[in-house]
């Protein structure tokens, strides 16, 4: 036994927030935040008699969610009333999609080539949510009604690596597509990871636990690390893993059990009857696909093989939507992309945090700007260590380049003006001239510095090397 | 003779013979009066309603045109949101609730400058056939006050029957507004499900649940139908009227109409209803409809399809009464969901429990497919069968009730036999059809024996054509000696 092998099974059910503008079954906003029970209506709060109207941009947004993961869109879906009493809850149901959702059998591919399914995609209701203060708890109905997609993966997880490539795809895609923001510390992503553990090779699923809730990546990944090992500490110590739910607790790392078996909610599903019948036209759909933006994965390749760009830089391009927009603006006409993709992930990126600065990418500089700058270069009128010292002060000051360099900066530097910089630079350092003659090959530097500085940086300094050990040997 | 009370009571207004503001004051003062006895309303607006009718004073002063339903006094069941009025379903969970919006049929006939003098007594959520299950006591019905209104709509049968109101809207959800205007000798009219909006009917069992006039007249039935069967954004399963305004065509002539009778329908019936029914088909033969048999045998199993379903629905959509946000809350609790359940189990009356309890029973996995999928496999074989007999006829003919009003406390002591009084409106609302319920006799002890007229769905224009007919010829409207006498 000791030196038996375990493999993870992990699936997830992934509920994102979608970014319409107004709630799933009425027209109050689904702005985060807000005084408590400020973004609320009757129809929100469940008040007697008031009845629910499926907002189509829900619709919309979650095939928009489907056709990204590669799921099939149902021609028919309908909505069920998921029943279960909690205060968070005020119509004792949520409404939610039982045995019809409306997207099925889709996949995410992850780099190692491997496919994780979706089984499906569902649109349902958020609940509002309890504030425990003082000995009192209240409720805060403002989130009640938000829309939420919740993606439910089949088990086809094996590694803590592969969980945190599979969110951070999901997280990406919902993103390009602008379905959601998928900011996970304010929950519009939030993750139940089921897991299980089986010896390498086996076919036979081990028994699962569901860790519930999950709000960032770097816990879902500590929270399965520890589980993976409790389960199989479990099993080689001869005892049993128990179906359960579990709450991962980030200050202790551990998880620990919300609810025994006995306690297991029937929920009673049944079609809403206040709710007709979703009929999604082919027609409607292919439009939605026309209308889908390049994904992320697509995007990457294309750099790759068309631009030629490193898959590193391809990756980190690609990563955030805007930061790829960005990169396509300031290569528009330009032969080298990679000039590019250098400015934004050397200089540019410094400017830059964290990811949400990434996300929201907003710089100094216009993608206009950096295009400008490029085709400077390019077109031989400018070297690149000016241009980036103009980047530079374009990023401190928000200016064009055409601001910060001035007529003789872009002038270029003429062949007589550049011969007779080299020769003032072998006539004004003897001893440096004397110690290359030695054999201190390195010294050329110091002449090759003097010709740069003097051309403010124009000339270019292999030429100019090449010229001043011309000039030394015909000495 | 067939006289429509709205169309005379807008006449007198518009001619200036009475003032709305007399008129709705006789209202009052009836209500007053006689409301002890009958117990037709649980809330009473008379602030409301006489500020209305001064409006409507105003502008008939002023020599604009009035609308025919504008100031004319009317009341709402208690099931129907009213921003600003009490509305309590009858039931102690909700005894002081004050909804903070309009339904959107009140909101209609509001616009109109409808004069709303209250609201209506019903059974406890609409559960019930004798209007007993009200946390307020039951409404009596105004031919004998020692017999019942009938359920659920005991309250407005009561009222437009004992002259307390000219109108009133009620809902029906398994015969709850047929039943009781059966019952209390008045017309009560469940048209289609959807042809009116929902939004604002606290919930019994929403794939059933439907808002209709009870009225004095059969085209009184037809002039608010017309009123309020409207398309609402607000309640998707809402559709509004299809067609042209029923009261165009309410007085055609119906030679040749085909009138089905179907067999089942007279299973059990007792013999003076349906000897009563019977005379009606004479009536028809002799107005020239055509008089079409067949049998509906799927009816057999309206009865436990529809206790399946509304139970499971009403299950769900009681489920909200928690007393967290609203409504009745016990105290004496030690956390959340103790005084969940005391909330519940004491602001719940006996019989809403156990159909809370036989809907959750129903829809529990293990029980589902047995109970709730097959129940909701047979509301499509009666639905099919009903559309198969308007292949041979354009409206069926049927009793209302298989007998008449029971004596107080009748239905707690026997409730099977109360559950077996709605044999024969449920399976109009299993299938989403209109129906209309008319007087057609009386029994020898006098109380009011109903016929029912069914239709095709959104064909209320045709069940009232043939209802009209009906009452022109033979009027069976007894006046019951309560309220307002004109």
């Amino acid at each position: 036994m000791k030196d038996m092998k375990y493999e993870m099974v992990a699936g997830f059910e992934t509920h994102v927030e979608l970014a319409t503008n107004t709630k799933i079954f009425c027209s109050c906003t689904t702005k985060f935040g807000g005084d408590p029970n400020t973004h609320c209506c009757p129809v929100c709060i469940g008040l007697p008699g008031t009845l629910p109207k499926l907002n189509k941009k829900v619709v919309e947004y979650a095939i928009r969610a489907g056709l990204a993961t590669n799921c099939e869109i149902a021609e028919i879906s309908k909505m069920d009333r998921k029943n279960y009493c909690y205060p968070d809850l005020p119509k004792a149901y949520q409404i939610s999609q039982f045995d019809m959702p409306l997207c099925n059998h889709g996949y995410i591919q992850l780099s190692n080539g491997r496919k994780i399914r979706i089984l499906r995609i569902h649109i349902e209701e958020d609940a509002g949510k309890l504030v425990h203060s003082r000995g009192n708890t209240l409720v805060d109905y403002n989130r009640g009604g938000v829309p939420l997609i919740e993606i439910v993966s089949e088990p086809d997880i094996r590694s803590v690596e592969e969980a945190k490539e599979y969110v951070e795809k999901l997280q990406l895609i919902m993103r390009y597509i602008g379905v959601s923001d998928c900011k996970m510390q304010e929950g519009s992503m939030r993750c139940d990871v089921n897991i299980s553990v089986r010896p390498e090779g086996s076919e036979k699923l081990g028994t699962r636990t569901e860790i519930k809730n999950m709000n960032s990546i770097t816990f879902i990944a500590k929270a399965m690390e520890y589980e993976y090992n409790r389960q199989i500490d479990l099993i080689e110590s001869g005892e049993k893993v128990v179906q359960e739910t579990l709450r991962y607790d980030d200050v202790s790392n551990t998880t620990s059990s919300m609810r025994g078996k006995e306690d297991a909610n029937d929920y009673r599903y049944f079609r809403d009857p206040d709710l007709v019948t979703i009929n999604v036209p082919r027609e409607r759909v292919e439009e939605i696909k026309a209308g889908l933006p390049e994904l992320p994965e697509e995007k990457k390749n294309r750099y790759i093989e068309e631009l030629g760009l490193p898959e590193k830089d391809a990756q980190l391009l690609t990563k955030y939507r805007k930061v790829a927009e960005y990169f396509e603006q300031a290569i528009d006409g330009i032969k080298t992309p990679k000039t590019a993709a250098n400015f934004i992930i050397g200089q540019i990126f410094r400017h830059v945090e964290n990811e949400s600065e990434k996300e929201a990418f907003n710089i100094n500089v216009s993608a206009e700007s950096l295009n400008e700058l490029i085709k400077l270069i390019d077109s031989g009128k400018i070297r690149m260590n000016l241009a980036k010292s103009t980047l530079d002060k374009m990023l401190e000051t928000g200016k064009k380049p055409s601001e910060l360099l001035s007529e003789s900066d872009m002038a270029g530097l003429d062949e007589n003006t550049f011969n007779e910089l080299c020769k003032q630079a072998v006539a004004s350092n003897p001893n440096a001239v004397n110690d290359y003659k030695n054999g201190k090959a390195k010294a050329i530097k110091s002449l090759v510095g003097y010709v740069m500085k003097n051309s403010r940086g124009k000339a270019d300094a292999l030429a100019a090397e090449n010229k001043i050990a011309e000039l030394i040997s015909n000495q | 003779m067939s006289e429509s009370k709205i169309y005379k009571l807008h006449e007198m207004l518009v001619n200036k013979e009475i003032s709305c503001k007399e008129l709705t004051q006789k209202y009052i003062d009836a209500i007053e009066k006689d409301n002890g006895e009958l117990n037709a309303y649980v809330t009473a607006t008379p602030e409301t309603a006489l500020k209305t009718a001064e409006e409507v004073d105003r502008k008939i002063a002023k020599g604009e045109q009035t609308g025919l339903l504008e100031g004319i006094p009317m009341t709402l069941k208690d099931n129907i949101s009213t921003d600003g009025i009490k509305t309590t379903c009858c039931s102690r969970i909700l005894e002081d609730y004050v909804p903070i919006y309009d339904a959107s049929v009140w909101e209609i006939l509001k616009q109109q400058n409808a004069v709303l003098l209250g609201k209506t007594n019903m059974d406890e959520f609409a559960m019930g056939s004798s209007c007993e299950t009200s946390y307020f006591g039951g409404a009596k019905n105004p031919h004998n006050i020692n017999c019942v209104a009938g359920g659920s709509s005991g309250g407005a049968a009561s009222a437009v029957g004992g002259n307390l109101a000219v109108y009133g809207l009620g809902s029906d959800t398994g015969g709850s507004i047929r039943q009781p205007a059966a019952f209390c000798g008045v017309v009560g009219l469940k048209p289609t499900y959807g042809a009116v909006s929902r939004y604002g009917l606290i919930a019994y069992a929403s794939s059933f649940d439907q808002i209709g006039p009870v009225t004095a007249s059969v085209e009184d039935a037809a002039i608010v139908f017309d009123a309020i069967s409207q398309y609402d954004e607000k309640d998707s399963t809402s559709q509004g009227r299809k067609g042209a305004p029923v009261t165009e065509t309410l007085k055609n002539d119906i030679k040749g109409m085909k009138i089905g009778i179907a067999k089942e329908y007279f299973d059990g019936v007792r013999e003076d209803v349906r000897t009563a029914v019977e005379n009606a088909v004479e009536v028809y033969r002799s107005l020239g409809a055509e008089i079409v048999y067949f049998n509906l045998p799927s009816l057999k199993y309206a009865l436990p399809v529809y206790y399946i379903l509304a139970c499971a629905e009403a299950s769900s959509n009681l489920g909200r009464y928690d007393g967290i946000r609203y409504g009745f809350k016990a105290d004496n609790y030690k956390d959340v969901n103790e005084m969940i359940k005391k909330t519940r189990s004491t602001g719940f009356g006996e019989e809403v429990k156990k159909r809370i309890l036989l809907g959750t029973y129903v829809l529990s996995s293990g029980y589902y497919d047995a109970y709730y999928k097959k129940a909701q496999n047979l509301r499509g074989t009666i639905v099919n069968a009903f559309r198969k007999a308007f292949d041979s006829c354009d409206v069926i003919l049927a009793p209302t009730v298989p007998m008449t009003a029971f004596e107080n406390g009748h239905a707690v002591s026997d409730p099977i036999e109360t559950y077996l009084t709605d044999i024969c409106t449920v399976p109009v609302n299993i299938a989403g059809l209109p129906g209309i319920s008319i007087p057609c006799g009386y029994s020898d002890k006098g109380m009011p024996i109903g016929m029912q007229i069914i239709g095709r769905t959104f064909d209320e224009a045709t069940i009232l054509n043939a209802a009209w007919q009906y009452e022109n010829t033979a009027n069976m409207f007894r006046s019951s000696g309560f309220g307002v006498k004109l």
